[in-house]
């Protein structure tokens, strides 16, 4: 198991080489001299030439890509082109309005589509189960920014029950504000989710235990929460846990409509504003995140799972 | 003995699903639309003027006009075109790719498999958002990027299915044997694995095809997709304002049209599963 997972951490080392490469060709390679954009129009050919400089575009493409790296490494990104701050203090900054949204709407909704997946588990085949696939599909099939726009428009504008936009970081009073792009990140993550969970669960339901548990007078009930559920929560851990890195990202979109100055807003920005470092530094991060939690997710799974050899 | 063959049998079950056949046909229907709009057999004159601005829905304007006083409707038929050319570019960029790419690794080993394995470990390890933008923002802005960025995106999750599968079917004894009467590795991978796992291209492809979909109208949303015509998500981006002033034929043409295409891949994607892979039946 230890040999395992060293063997998995030592396979970051070349993934996050990877990672750096595809930066790296995107930022420094194909996009050209971003100095003329920076600048303006009228920019001088010695004030280009000075910039360049000061943002380390002289260096050979050799040691840019090194400079990738061990931003990769060191979490040391530099500053921004737009706001010149310091990139590391931007994230933390954004970091906790950003969980402020995702981590509620995050657990609530992994925990109701579980909820739901067991009901419709329960009652597999009957209407009530064709009703609810039929509105998981339906409902996956609308855009997310039409279900923002309506919401946003309906329950904060029309009926005033929330914020339009904004964030406050005091603790009461943020709920205020992330109250509608949470309900819409629940109501986008349960189609998707019901939809795993159902499957899975309903693999479980036809294995020959769930027969044996049957033939010994077991209820239905006991058998789905004591047998069935317990087997079906090994994918299902590691789907959840999988989507946490996506968390940090917060959602581009939501933070974007309901001006929240998370991680997703600072993306969004920099994306506009053609701020390279901040868009290099969020790709890093979150795919730092994807590389740590898909190897969580794999040991959580070997750990749940005695069957499965480390080969 | 069963003489069907498997593309019989699926055909046989797909013809008997009637929701699979209707989401056959809405396909077909877009496609037909997106073609002659592309063709410019219909909305070729989307931009012009058609009546007063912002009218509401009517026997006149089927999905009102908007701010210009340009038809709804045609902007939502132009939108078509921008949305299957890219699921269909998106495809056709994925699919080379990722069956070569798989193909060779699983066939092959070695350090084929450890170079395509990390290359596609790779891709998935930045989040496919951040790719996204970052590829259509460093190549321009404008629907040759948008292309380029969900073909990059694409092929990854193909390409790990292919290999996965490849692995599987090559220690099979309908490839020994064909190795046996003398058949070299090109003949084994390309003649006789290669049509055996090939139902996994098509059913991958009508998943990615609305994934492509709705990341086109994000990024054309966030201003990064189509430039001088309309798209859906452009017009969504119009609706934002709209909205507060009661206009909402916009949105709700770009929210439909959009609703039928992804409904019909998404019960077309499961019918296929179910259709072509009858392990994974209800997976």
């Amino acid at each position: 198991m230890t040999k395992y997972i060293i063997r998995r951490l030592l396979y970051m080392i070349p993934v996050l080489l990877g990672v750096s490469l595809i930066i790296f060709v995107l930022f420094n390679l194909v996009s050209g001299d971003p100095t003329a954009v920076l600048l303006g129009k009228n920019a001088t050919a010695r004030q280009m030439a000075d910039l360049r400089e000061q943002l380390g575009l002289n260096k050979s493409l050799w040691l840019q890509y090194l400079d990738v790296v061990k931003s990769a490494f060191t979490f040391d990104f530099g500053h921004s082109w737009a706001t010149k701050q310091e990139i590391s203090k931007m994230i933390l900054q954004g970091a906790y309005p950003s969980l402020c949204l995702s981590v509620p709407a995050f657990v609530i909704s992994t925990v109701l589509s579980l909820f739901i997946s067991l009901f419709v588990a329960y009652y597999r085949g009957k209407g009530i189960d064709l009703f609810i696939r039929v509105l998981c599909i339906a409902g996956m099939s609308i855009s997310a920014l039409a279900y923002i726009l309506f919401f946003q428009w309906f329950f904060a504008f029309k009926l005033g029950w929330f914020e339009i936009s904004g964030f406050d970081p005091e603790f009461p009073h943020f709920i205020s504000y992330v109250a509608l792009p949470a309900i819409i990140w629940i109501v986008l993550s349960i189609g998707p989710d019901v939809r795993f969970f159902r499957t899975v669960i309903l693999d479980e339901i036809y294995q020959d235990y769930v027969r044996t548990a049957r033939s010994k007078g077991l209820s239905e009930f006991t058998i789905l929460l004591r047998h069935v559920l317990r087997n079906a929560l090994i994918p299902i851990i590691t789907y959840v846990v999988i989507q946490i890195p996506s968390l940090i990202l917060g959602a581009l979109l939501l933070e974007n409509f309901f001006s929240i100055p998370g991680l997703g807003g600072m993306t969004l920005n920099a994306l506009n504003a053609s701020d390279f470092p901040v868009m290099k530094a969020m790709a890093i991060l979150s795919s730092v995140g994807y590389i740590l939690f898909g190897l969580l997710s794999d040991i959580l799974y070997t750990i749940a799972d005695p069957r499965i050899k480390f080969n | 003995m069963n003489k069907n063959s498997l593309w019989k049998d699926a055909f046989y079950r797909l013809a008997q699903d009637k929701l699979a056949l209707i989401s056959i046909l809405i396909v077909f229907l877009y496609f037909f639309v997106a073609l002659f709009s592309g063709l410019g057999w219909i909305a070729s004159n989307w931009s012009q003027e058609v009546g007063a601005s912002n009218l509401a829905p009517s026997f006149d304007h089927l999905l009102g006009t908007d701010i210009f006083g340009r038809s709804v409707l045609q902007k939502v038929i132009r939108g078509t075109q921008v949305a299957m050319s890219v699921g269909a570019a998106a495809a056709l960029i994925a699919i080379p790719i990722g069956v070569i790419l798989g193909a060779l690794a699983g066939y092959f080993g070695g350090w084929i498999d450890d170079f395509v394995t990390w290359l596609y470990t790779t891709f998935s390890s930045v989040p496919n958002i951040m790719l996204l933008i970052s590829i259509t923002l460093i190549l321009g802005k404008g629907i040759f990027s948008v292309y380029v960025a969900l073909g990059a995106t694409s092929w990854v999750n193909l390409c790990r299915l292919i290999r996965g599968e490849v692995l599987k079917h090559k220690e099979r004894e309908y490839v020994q044997a064909a190795g046996a009467i003398g058949g070299g590795h090109m003949r084994k991978l390309f003649r006789h694995i290669l049509p055996n796992v090939s139902h996994i291209v098509i059913i991958n492809t009508s998943m990615q095809f609305q994934t492509a979909i709705k990341s086109e109208v994000i990024l054309s949303y966030l201003g990064l997709g189509v430039q001088g015509e309309p798209s859906w998500g452009t017009m969504i981006d119009d609706a934002k304002l709209e909205l507060v002033r009661g206009v909402w034929w916009q949105l709700a043409g770009a929210t439909l049209a959009m609703f039928f295409i992804l409904l019909a891949f998404n019960i077309l994607g499961d019918a296929l599963r179910d259709a072509l892979d009858p392990k994974l039946k209800g997976k």
